[in-house]
């Protein structure tokens, strides 16, 4: 004797519908809990993403050259703020253009001035660098052209500007061509960076890039801030790397005092940071999943205990203990399965709509996290109605007739 | 076909044990119509529920159709339940979101019965019960006496062996309760062995056999079939 699939759902749909506030409450948690997971991680590897994209962005085959050496591997604070025991110089830059693994090389040399144009003036950050770095950092230019391919250590005296200088200064007219005076010296404008220049830590926009050498002078030091390096292949990284680091060493009387990070390893770091934080809100939302699932056993045990007359009533047409075990747990499970695909419809919601506010956020839930929020709210829903369905199914027979 | 031999069936209240059932003996033939009357408490109920196993004897033996049936595990009682005995009880006991015609068709249902051979079976227990127009109606939008009636088609739409009845008429007015025991007596007539549990010493008079239950034991049996016959 065993009641078809079709026939144990049919009637536990009914249920459902008979107990409408019981049931719109059950799907309720569940499906807030489905969509938090959904959300949340869908943040998380939002974030991940987003850091991704701009390191990405950074450049192809990275590595960077930071003086200052610190014993720890990866990304080092101290040297990025520039704690620099040897000042790394345009020679040690020219020097890595010898490596025939090494495709571009742009020396980097940063500061702030007071940039001013007939009235109109501003403090303005400063980029020295080369003709590569336009190439390394993926920019683009939206008029004129970008440094001149000269030697580096060549002081012209030009400058690309970032776009919203180019407003801020010459508002209407036309820029590229123009003098512009940083500090006490006098550069042409001969391009204007693109609206898609923008990376992390810097905003072209505001920027405005001068040859290297220039900037040396303009701010009165020899020391470079960093040395971009673009590899020929993704192959070719480490052997640059550990070359970079070779050819600095012999430079420098055989001290090791620059850091070389490569851009996989920051994007490793990040990865690992920003993937166990979606773990941890995946974890976390998943807490409220069980929270959802002890719900319902809550209210299954309520749902039991209310319907003692039908469940005994049951018993008395002739469904056993495992029939009524079953459609208990039919129920339960059906109200999981509602409450996740809710959930995730949610969810879905959710992380389109923040997608919609952040552009930049990839905010798009994991598989492996909607396949768990799934899984978790099924199997708590399960678990979860194991005990109402269990005590159903050993009601007293006399009592529940009788009503009590 | 029911034979109860020495049966008891204890309660514990508190630190009391509570005899529902002393040393019941009690031989039910195939197409008896038996009424079961006495005091509130005095076991008829407790009865009832043994006889229909819905409950089991604290000692004594239940033999069903000449099987011993006092031990069955629950599968086996519940199998039995099915196809061997119908109820009909005083509240009815309908489930309120369903129609009278998914009410009827439960038993059916629990059985695994297809619905292709469940369909027919209930118009025909919905014709009989004269509730063709209330079948899609749900238990509240019926009276009393349909309500009853769609309880009883519900008990006989597996065609048991035995209806066993606990005041069935209690909920009623006087013709819906004179409706249903028609009802049963007729299905008695078919050959159904009919047990009914009553307080009402008129319906008690309508069946062939009569027994008096006193403090969980049987006080009188008595065959009644002679004053029955001119009913």
């Amino acid at each position: 004797m065993k009641t078809s699939r079709s026939d144990i759902v049919r009637f536990s749909w009914a249920a459902l519908k008979g107990y409408p506030t019981r049931t719109i409450l059950m799907l309720l948690a569940m499906s807030i809990g489905v969509a938090a997971v959904v959300m949340l991680t869908a943040l998380g590897e939002g974030a991940r993403g987003y850091v991704t994209n701009e390191f990405t962005a950074l450049g192809t085959n990275l590595v960077i050259v930071f003086p200052g050496y610190s014993e720890t591997s990866g990304l080092n604070p101290i040297a990025m703020v520039g704690s620099t025991p040897r000042d790394l110089t345009l020679d040690d830059a020219q020097v890595l253009t010898r490596n025939t693994n090494i495709r571009r090389i742009a020396p980097i040399n940063v500061g702030a001035i007071n940039a001013s144009f007939q009235a109109r003036s501003r403090e303005v950050p400063v980029i020295g660098s080369s003709s590569e770095l336009l190439n390394i950092r993926h920019w683009e230019l939206a008029q004129g052209h970008f440094l001149p391919a000269t030697d580096l250590d060549r002081a012209t005296p030009v400058c690309v500007i970032g776009n919203r200088i180019r407003n801020e200064l010459f508002a209407t007219q036309a820029a590229v061509g123009q003098w512009i005076r940083l500090g006490d010296r006098r550069f042409r404008v001969i391009g204007i960076m693109g609206s898609e220049g923008r990376s992390i830590g810097v905003d072209v926009q505001d920027t405005i890039i001068i040859p290297v050498a220039s900037a040396q002078q303009l701010f009165n030091t020899p020391s470079l801030f960093r040395i971009l390096i673009e590899a020929k292949t993704r192959s070719a990284i480490e052997s640059v790397k550990q070359s970079t680091i070779a050819i600095l060493k012999e430079r420098h009387q055989g001290k090791r005092d620059v850091t070389v990070i490569t851009q996989d390893a920051v994007l490793a770091t990040f990865d690992r940071i920003l993937g166990a934080l979606t773990y941890a809100v995946g974890g976390i939302a998943g807490i409220s999943l069980a929270v959802a699932g002890i719900l319902i056993m809550n209210v299954m045990l309520v749902a039991v205990s209310q319907r003692t007359a039908e469940i005994w009533l049951l018993k008395a047409l002739g469904a056993p203990q495992r029939q009524i075990i079953r459609l208990i747990l039919s129920e339960a499970i059906m109200l999981s399965t509602f409450g996740a695909i809710i959930g995730l419809l949610l969810g879905e919601l959710g992380c389109f709509a923040i997608r919609q506010a952040f552009p930049d956020l990839p905010a798009y839930a994991p598989l492996w996290a909607v396949l768990t929020a799934i899984a978790v709210s099924l199997l708590s829903g399960f678990i979860f109605s194991l005990l109402p369905a269990r005590q159903a199914a050993r009601l007293d027979p006399v009592l529940a007739l009788r009503g009590k | 076909m029911i034979e109860l031999i020495n049966i008891h069936r204890n309660f514990l209240v508190g630190e009391q044990t509570v005899h529902a059932l002393d040393d019941i003996n009690l031989s039910v033939q195939a197409g008896e119509y038996i009424s079961i009357m006495g005091p509130s408490g005095s076991g008829k109920s407790t009865l009832l529920n043994l006889i229909g196993l819905l409950d089991s004897a604290t000692e004594g033996t239940y033999l069903l159709n000449r099987q011993d049936v006092t031990a069955l595990p629950d599968a086996l009682r519940a199998a039995t339940r099915s196809k061997t005995i119908g109820f009909v009880f005083q509240a009815f006991h309908l489930i309120s979101r369903l129609t009278a015609a998914e009410n009827i068709e439960l038993p059916l249902v629990l059985a695994g019965t297809a619905p292709e051979q469940r369909h027919p079976l209930v118009n025909k227990a919905v014709s009989e019960m004269d509730l063709t127009d209330r079948a899609h109606h749900t238990p509240e939008q019926l009276s009393g006496g349909q309500r009853q009636r769609v309880a009883i088609a519900r008990a006989t739409i597996m065609q048991p062996a035995i209806l066993l009845a606990d005041e069935p008429t209690g909920n009623l007015d006087q013709k819906s309760g004179q409706d249903v025991i028609n009802i049963l007596e007729q299905l008695n007539r078919q050959g159904i062995t009919v047990i009914i549990v009553t307080h009402d010493s008129k319906i008690g008079q309508r069946a062939t056999r009569q027994l008096k239950m006193v403090d969980g034991r049987i006080e009188s049996d008595q065959n009644l079939s002679q004053s029955s016959a001119s009913r």
